[in-house]
């Protein structure tokens, strides 16, 4: 088998595809979402923000014209740290285990982190494969740059960050 | 011009071999593996000729068409109507009823703006028959293309015109049943596709225009994925319009056609206008050529025209009989082969029934993307995403699919190479143990 192909679909990414960690209704009231997230108890920082109002989310959805791919992605913000990332969308392996990847990845995040995060896999992204990835920013979002030697598949690998972008900035907070 | 004669036996895998002489694109490799081309729905390689073409006109004929004393420009207004002749010839229309555009959209963009012109009140007595308004209706169908929908749906939208559409089955098909009381007397234009370009089945067009004509709509056809796989003669399927695009007929991009029948074109008011397709100009207003010349304003894709001629001649020489049976066989093969794969399911006709030879397809739990991407790694070209049809993939539950696509070109041995790969597909991804069903 082509060893450009296995690059580009590393096993990690095969798996996130599968898993979809995040999948689930990006509708506010809903509770879904796959990232294991215990009820705020009484007293702690998210069950103050929300008594506050200080907890912000903000959703975005994102559209691949080139392949008719869909994806929703809401976020949950307090005290400037993601709090929760929900999506729900319907894309190739790329997109899904990127959506799957991400919500992983930057649960949990500051938000000044995150951004980092996006700046770095936006960077890697473009690269064409020049640049090594940083596992210590990026986490198991490194396994992505044989993506970057596929210019066609560039965009399925940021569907999900763009839409985590626009969610964030939709958040204002 | 006269079409020259073409054998009479049928093609086959040695014949398609020396055709490929002819195209020195497929001889390449992709990734590291010979170069198994089935993307030809989408667009269509060149044989030397038709390059060939290009360059001598480029290289001894240059110059502007219909303009100017001098003797090259003299020659180059030959070559170009030379060439409107030739693809006249090859669907059995006259000359003054072609109209080079720069592909099927704009051919039917053009349609769309004469139309909506006329129903400005432009173009006249003449034209007013081909005024559209509120309470008259358009009718395309749930399988055209964008191109074929979209124009459409402008004009509804300038005209106050309303957009209706025959639907399609589960199978894709034309629910005909349907088609006589969606066309009923408020119905002034049917477009609909001959061959769709995501099934592969070719539409029943006697049929359709009889509903048309039953209540005085023009009809309009979208040939693009029939011009160039099947012989098609105007006058036999009788429509008022078609559309087709060279790139996809191996000619070169940005030219295309469209055939109007001789009445409605001296009828309709222009889309485009400026140079060359003016008699009279004063500061106020201006008087419009006769057609074709009236729907070509500005200097013309002269050497594209060109390479389209020698396209056409390229396919007559081979014999249109010929080509179409050999895709039929490829599509059959096609066919059989992805209906014996686990997890596949081929949208469209069934293996026995007609199709041209294309077969777009869902693997399932495998994204069409992904099965492109594994399908380039072994050196197969198809199309994926939803073909520019995306009301027909949501009508079929499917957001995009892979498409394989033939042409004179292909052979059985890479039709069997393509099913192949497609059967390895599945347990690539992990969605199923690799082979084929029993």
């Amino acid at each position: 088998m082509s060893s450009e192909l296995e690059n580009l679909y590393q096993q990690i990414i095969l798996d996130h595809a599968k898993r979809r960690v995040g999948q689930g209704s990006t509708d506010p009231a809903s509770g879904a979402g796959s990232v294991p997230e215990e009820e705020p108890a009484a007293g702690s920082p998210v069950a103050g923000a929300l008594a506050t109002g200080a907890l912000a989310t903000g959703a975005s959805h994102q559209l691949n014209p080139i392949c008719g791919d869909e994806l929703t992605l809401r976020v949950w913000i307090a005290d400037s740290r993601i709090k929760r990332v929900v999506w729900e969308g319907a894309g190739c392996a790329i997109s899904m285990a990127s959506a799957s990847v991400l919500t992983e990845l930057v649960s949990g995040e500051t938000r000044d982190d995150m951004m980092e995060q996006l700046d770095r896999f936006r960077e890697l992204m473009r690269s064409r494969g020049t640049i090594v990835p940083d596992e210590e920013v990026l986490g198991d979002a490194a396994a992505f740059a044989g993506v970057s030697r596929f210019p066609a598949r560039v965009k399925c690998a940021m569907l999900a960050w763009v839409a985590l972008e626009e969610a964030v900035l939709a958040a204002n907070c | 011009m006269p079409i020259l004669s073409a054998p009479s036996h049928p093609l086959s895998d040695e014949e398609v071999g020396r055709i490929r002489n002819d195209f020195p694109l497929l001889a390449n490799e992709l990734n590291g593996r010979p170069l198994i081309y089935l993307d030809s729905g989408a667009t269509s390689q060149n044989p030397i000729s038709v390059m060939e073409a290009e360059q001598e006109y480029y290289e001894q004929r240059n110059a502007a068409v219909h303009r100017g004393a001098h003797s090259l420009a003299v020659e180059a207004t030959d070559a170009y109507e030379f060439a409107r002749t030739t693809v006249a010839s090859f669907i059995g229309a006259s000359p003054d009823e072609i109209v080079f555009t720069s592909n099927a959209t704009e051919a039917l963009n053009l349609v769309a703006y004469s139309l909506s012109n006329a129903s400005l009140g432009l173009g006249g007595d003449a034209a007013r028959p081909y005024a559209l308004g509120p309470g008259d209706s358009i009718v395309v169908t749930e399988m055209e293309h964008h191109a074929n929908l979209i124009p459409w749906q402008e004009l509804a939208a300038r005209t106050g015109a309303s957009l209706r559409y025959i639907p399609v089955d589960d199978d894709g098909a034309l629910r005909l049943e349907e088609a006589a009381s969606v066309i009923d007397g408020s119905t002034k234009l049917l477009a609909f596709t001959h061959v769709s370009n995501v099934l592969g089945i070719i539409n029943p067009v006697a049929e359709l225009v009889s509903l048309a004509r039953g209540v005085g709509a023009l009809t309009v056809l979208d040939a693009c994925q029939s011009v160039p796989h099947l012989p098609l003669d105007v006058a036999a399927v009788d429509v008022d319009f078609v559309a087709f695009s060279g790139h996809k007929m191996l000619g070169p991009t940005g030219i295309g056609a469209l055939y109007g029948r001789a009445k409605h074109l001296h009828a309709m008011p222009p889309f485009l206008t400026g140079g060359s397709m003016i008699t009279t100009v004063t500061m106020e207003r201006a008087e419009y050529l006769p057609p074709p010349a009236r729907f070509e304003a500005g200097t013309q894709r002269i050497s594209q025209a060109v390479a389209l001629g020698s396209a056409v001649n390229y396919l007559a020489e081979t014999g249109m009989d010929r080509i179409e049976e050999w895709e039929r066989l490829l599509g059959e093969r096609l066919v059989v082969g992805l209906e014996a794969i686990d997890g596949i399911r081929v949208l469209g006709p069934r293996s026995g029934q007609p199709r041209i030879g294309l077969a777009a397809f869902d693997v399932d739990g495998v994204h069409a993307h992904d099965v492109g991407q594994y399908l380039d790694s072994r050196g197969i070209a198809v199309r994926v995403g939803h073909h520019c049809a995306q009301p027909l993939h949501r009508r079929l539950g499917l957001t995009a699919s892979t498409r394989a696509s033939t042409y004179l070109y292909n052979t059985t041995d890479e039709v069997d190479a393509f099913l192949t790969a497609v059967a390895e597909v599945r347990s690539f991804f992990g969605a199923a143990a690799s082979g084929v069903s029993a």
